[in-house]
């Protein structure tokens, strides 16, 4: 039901290789930079782990960055490698990626981003969190790469989208899985985020194009023509006061939950301040931090009709619009609030 | 009718207009070719490098509307290399020299210069239409030619080109004589107009019945020029960001409610929302309707316009629309006959909202006449394409391309065989499909079967073996164009039947198990095919291994040999 995810943020950038190699895997592991997808998860503690230079927008999981958590893995998704054992009390990230979940694949409840995951019980720290498998296949620009030994068309890629068309890797592909395609096309030569796909979805570019401009457009739009500042009123769960924000001053949703997380990173602290070094940790390292381990917070509004939505599933323009105010709940009261299956990242830029 | 002098004959001819009848009435003797030839004034050349422009012209001399298609389809989607081809700058110096007095040039997919356009201008002095449908190398300078030359134009539409904008003033180079416009779109330009310019080249086109402007002409000019041209029946929005306390606002408000001759609505590549119930009152009279470049209309927003639209034959909305939109569309819309729904967000970047097995079906049960369908969805089941077959076998073309290329079918997890069986077993008069999902050869023996009068077929991602390929150039008798991208179909099912690629279009074949040796037994083997393989990235020896994997594959038949402008990564073998 969603489009193909590959759930990589901008700025990841990894070549894929085999797994066998997961020394090299390791290696190339640090150089990743993983960037929070869902802005709302990095918002509330989405251990995301972050290369160096990454715009660390998030806090950082946990002090142990589990580089065995962001290892290169091919298995099917949802599935956890025997050796992994899932140990979410150590923050370990779940790695159940983010792959858009196929209905088919319910029982993966790790393949589910977002809401549902962070309803886990378990207190997983959430599904979300694709470190790892952030392939981020660096098309050759047009490049017709063949799957090379294509025993199933299509990309199947259990674990690790493992992209087509990625340099060097093979194409695992495993036959059991319905696909978990992460198949999106991308304009020629532009770094994916995502392994894509050329070509596909087969729309001409230039209406690719022509929604993108589109999009940004709205935005100036709406400045230019606008009333000028956008106040809203945000609302946290157990925080004394509220605190208002212009929505005009963010492009996409990642700035605005790493705004507002800054804003009420005061009551989290509060809360867990015990919780091993959390806060910012300016090691020039911005490390997403999980600051609310085993709580879980999400972003909601209310719209114009007087519905609370969760944040992040329209564009952020048509978000603008009818957004009337803000307000972060605790995870466990979130539960009715129509929890889209896929969480994607927002990642307008 | 050999009795009657050729002037009858001709005479009875002039009223057959479809390409496809005059190539049938050249074929049945040597008197009514001749006669045919003579008097055939619009010619279709569906692959440019089939034939050249000397033997076209020299066929129909009198020919005085010319459409050419360039590359392969594919090519919208960034899958054939920049340079391949598809030049029209030829075709015209040959019109040219020949001195034919061309009306009428329509371009799909091909390389425009400016040089081109200004031949075009100069050359013909009766030219009064210029079409381009997704072409590019062409700049405003080369409008600015057209229109300062053509001074009996009347069509200039310009459909998702890729024109480069050098924001000069194109528009006022219409001379002030030029009064004959009938439809103007530039609606693919990116770039800013000159906006007194295109308000006084309205005001003296009294015929002008179509106007499609981009996005730069704001709503003050909407709204004057729809106070200078009542006549307008199709109209592309701009922008419509405008202050909904603005005087303009409450006089477009007010034009708007009177305007009942509007019967085709686009555009709106900016909007302010608060201001969308000014077109309210358009809807109920609209025939066709594109917002698919309209992100700016939510889901909501779009459940309201629709429901007013009760004559809508022609929909091309984004899929922000959802299921639900897709219900109301299929309660209000019952003259409906084509559906276009295009993702809002191929990328996968963020938008949640898509379109589901749940919207198609709801779709094909309320809107009865539906025959054209272009379909992006999240998911799709067999289940609802058999339901679809049902209510709607009068499709003619069909194409259903889920976001996840291999997904199965979301219920049962099985291939979408069986659905796409159903079409076209229903569907007798499918003449263009493209299907996708996670498929088995199944479908294509489906298809090799029933669909035949199946004249285009697009598939990728398909899975299954050579079986499923030779379903398909064994079946469908009028198939023309055939595109596979990422199947696994190798030399065996390449070179089964290799008479069929001529009594077909083209083939295209882009990542499949094609190696150089099975491409060069094909080139031997048909002399009047040319067998293109597309070296992008540089991979292949052109003399070494036949066991090299050829990753694009570009068949077609022609009766020109061998282009002569092919760039060195495309060789002809």
């Amino acid at each position: 039901m969603t489009p193909p995810l590959l759930g990589v943020g901008e700025e990841c950038q990894s070549n894929v290789t085999l797994p066998s190699s997961s020394a090299s895997l390791k290696a190339s592991s640090k150089n990743l930079e993983l960037h929070e997808r869902n802005y709302m998860m990095g918002l509330f503690g989405c251990p995301t782990i972050k290369g160096p230079a990454a715009a660390g927008v998030f806090g950082d999981c946990k002090s142990n960055l589990n580089l065995k958590a962001t290892e290169l893995r091919l298995g099917l998704p949802g599935s956890q490698s025997p050796d992994r054992g899932v140990d979410l009390s150590s923050g370990e990230p779940d790695e159940k990626l983010l792959f858009p979940l196929h209905p088919s694949n319910n029982s993966h409840s790790g393949n589910k981003r977002g809401f549902a995951d962070a309803m886990n019980t378990n207190g997983a720290s959430e599904g979300k969190f694709m470190a790892n498998s952030d392939v981020k296949a660096m098309l050759s620009p047009r490049s017709g790469t063949n799957i090379g030994q294509k025993s199933q068309p299509g990309l199947e890629s259990a674990g690790p989208k493992a992209p087509r068309g990625v340099e060097g890797a093979t194409l695992q592909v495993t036959q059991e899985q319905p696909s978990s395609g992460i198949k999106e096309s991308r304009a020629a030569g532009t770094p994916a985020p995502k392994a894509q796909v050329v070509g596909w979805p087969p729309i001409r570019s230039y209406r690719k194009n022509s929604l993108a401009a589109t999009s940004k457009n709205v935005e100036e739009v709406d400045g230019k023509a606008g009333a000028g500042a956008v106040f809203l009123k945000v609302s946290m769960d157990g925080a004394p006061y509220l605190r208002k924000v212009d929505l005009r001053n963010y492009s996409a949703y990642q700035e605005l939950s790493s705004s507002l997380e800054k804003m009420f990173s005061c009551f989290i602290i509060g809360q867990y301040g015990t919780n091993g070094a959390r806060g910012k940790e300016k090691q020039g390292d911005n490390m997403p931090k999980d600051a609310m381990d085993g709580t879980d917070y999400v972003l909601t509004y209310e719209d114009k009709d007087g519905d609370w939505m969760l944040v992040g599933d329209v564009p952020w323009e048509m978000f603008l619009d009818t957004c009337r105010k803000l307000r972060i709940m605790k995870g466990s009261d979130a539960i009715g609030l129509a929890p889209r299956a896929t969480d994607k990242c927002k990642s307008k830029n | 009718m050999n009795y009657f002098p050729d002037e009858v004959i001709e005479h009875v001819f002039h009223f057959v207009n479809s390409n496809k009848d005059r190539n049938s009435i050249s074929l049945v003797c040597k008197l009514w070719y001749r006669i045919e030839r003579f008097s055939r004034s619009r010619v279709l050349v569906g692959n440019c490098y089939a034939i050249t422009p000397e033997r076209v012209i020299a066929r129909f001399p009198c020919l005085k509307s010319l459409f050419l298609k360039g590359k392969p389809h594919f090519a919208d989607f960034n899958l054939v290399p920049q340079d391949w081809g598809g030049y029209v700058y030829p075709w015209i110096k040959c019109l040219e020299k020949n001195r034919t007095n061309l009306e009428e040039l329509r371009l799909k997919r091909m390389i425009v210069t400016d040089d081109s356009l200004e031949l075009v201008a100069k050359s013909f002095s009766n030219f009064k239409s210029l079409v381009l449908v997704s072409c590019e190398g062409f700049t405003t300078d080369g409008l600015a030619a057209i229109a300062a030359n053509c001074r009996f134009l009347r069509e200039l539409d310009l459909q998702e080109n890729e024109i480069e904008d050098h924001r000069g003033q194109w528009l006022n180079c219409f001379s002030e004589s030029c009064t004959s416009l009938v439809a103007l779109n530039f609606a693919c330009l990116k770039g800013d107009i000159n906006l007194a310019a295109l308000e006084r080249l309205v005001a003296r086109s009294p015929n002008l019945k179509s106007l499609r402007l981009n996005r730069s002409v704001p709503v003050e000019t909407l709204h004057r020029i729809l106070v200078q041209a009542p006549q307008l029946v199709d109209i592309g929005v701009g922008s419509f960001v405008c202050d909904p306390e603005s005087e303009t606002f409450l006089k477009l408000t007010a034009l708007l409610q009177k305007r009942h001759s509007i019967r085709s609505l686009s555009g709106f590549f900016e909007m302010t929302l608060y201001c969308a119930p000014a077109i309210y009152p358009l809807f109920s009279n609209l025939i066709s309707l594109n917002l698919s470049y309209a992100p700016a209309f939510p889901g909501k927003e779009l459940i309201k316009i629709l429901q007013l639209c009760g004559k809508l034959q022609k929909l091309w909305v984004l899929d922000c629309i959802g299921d639900k939109g897709l219900e109301i569309v299929a309660y209000s819309c019952k003259e409906l006959q084509e559906l276009r729904v295009f993702p809002s967000d191929p990328d996968g970047d963020g938008n949640a909202t898509f379109v589901t097995e749940e919207g198609l079906v709801a779709i094909s049960s309320g809107c009865p006449k539906l025959n054209s369908l272009l379909y992006f969805c999240a998911q799709m089941t067999n289940a609802a394409l058999i339901t679809v077959a049902r209510n709607c076998p009068n499709f003619i073309r069909f194409r259903l391309c889920i976001l996840d290329p291999t997904k199965p079918d979301a219920a049962t997890l099985q291939p979408l065989d069986e659905g796409f069986g159903a079409i076209v077993q229903a569907c007798k008069g499918l003449r263009r499909l493209s299907i996708s999902g996670h498929l088995t050869d199944q479908v294509f023996q489906y298809i090799g079967m029933h669909a035949k009068n199946l004249e285009m077929l697009s598939v990728a991602f398909a899975g299954g073996s050579d079986k499923g390929m030779l379903h398909v150039l064994n079946g469908c008798e009028k198939l023309n164009k055939l595109e596979i991208r990422d199947c696994p179909y190798g030399d065996g099912a390449l070179l089964n039947n290799v008479r069929k690629y001529e009594t077909m279009r083209s083939l295209w074949m882009s990542s499949c198990n094609i190696s150089m040796g099975g491409c060069r037994m094909l080139a031997k083997s048909m002399p009047r095919l040319n067998v293109e393989v597309i070296n992008e990235n540089g991979d292949l020896n052109r003399d070494g291994d036949d066991d090299q994997l050829v990753d694009k594959l570009f068949v077609y038949r022609t009766l020109a040999g061998p282009r002569t402008d092919a760039p060195d990564f495309v060789w002809t073998l």
